[in-house]
């Protein structure tokens, strides 16, 4: 079980801000892959996904990064800070 | 505590001078403040954060920063939640024995807190609300530091 959390734009276009999410999905990447299947709202999210970032366990990480023993995987826009 | 972040309104110029005051010794301080501007009919600014990704993310530039610049103290300060227009964002600061470290500093924190701190701006103007673009330039500031 995985702990899906999205912010800003990926937030409104997935429809919530947290899910769990049962998966054995090895990669971020496979992980987007099942997530674009739940809802037309996660389609439109991961549509372009150069347009998004990716966190696992709350460190910036690649789409091709492995997921094993990961609890939490959040996706969001290029951040805006400062 | 070296990193703030928190929805509260802050004053700079007292968050300065508690800052220089803790830094007693540092030849050299340095502060940004960012401010919301008002400009093309912005009537107010929504910052989202990712709790707990923020302030590790945050402390660790702090972190690389202090050991970087040979700073003595830093801190950092980012409000989240709805801003009006003329309010205080956030601020920088840095202590180090001479000038040309703690103005670097600043900068390099600056850079890294635009393009790697996880918050997101959202725009409110009278004809509806957007999500900020990140800027090119800011993503091309973080290669000066590489």
């Amino acid at each position: 079980m995985i702990e899906v959390l999205y912010f800003a734009w990926l937030r409104e276009r997935a429809g919530t801000s947290r899910e769990a999410v049962e998966t054995r999905a090895p990669t971020v990447a496979a992980l987007v892959e099942e997530l674009r299947g739940r809802s037309e709202g996660h389609a439109l999210a991961f549509s372009d996904l150069r347009a998004v970032r990716v966190a696992v366990d709350q460190k910036l990480a690649a789409f091709d990064a492995p997921l094993a023993g990961a609890r939490e995987v959040a996706f969001f826009p290029p951040m805006t800070g400062g | 505590m070296e990193v703030r972040v928190a929805p509260d309104p802050f004053d700079p110029g007292a968050e300065l001078s508690a800052f220089t005051a803790r830094a007693a010794g540092a030849g050299a301080v340095v502060s940004f403040t960012g401010v919301v501007r008002g400009d093309g009919g912005l009537s107010a600014l929504e910052i989202e954060h990712y709790p707990g990704m923020t302030e590790a993310a945050i402390a660790s530039m702090v972190a690389e920063a202090k050991a970087r610049f040979g700073l003595t103290a830093a801190r950092v300060i980012h409000r989240h939640g709805p801003l009006a227009v003329n309010e205080p964002i956030m601020m920088v600061l840095a202590a180090a024995p001479h000038r040309g470290a703690a103005f670097a500093a600043a900068e390099f924190l600056m850079d890294w807190l635009k393009s790697r701190a996880p918050f997101w701006k959202r725009e409110l103007r009278a004809d509806g609300a957007a999500w900020v673009a990140a800027k090119d330039e800011d993503e091309a500031a973080l290669g000066r530091w590489a």
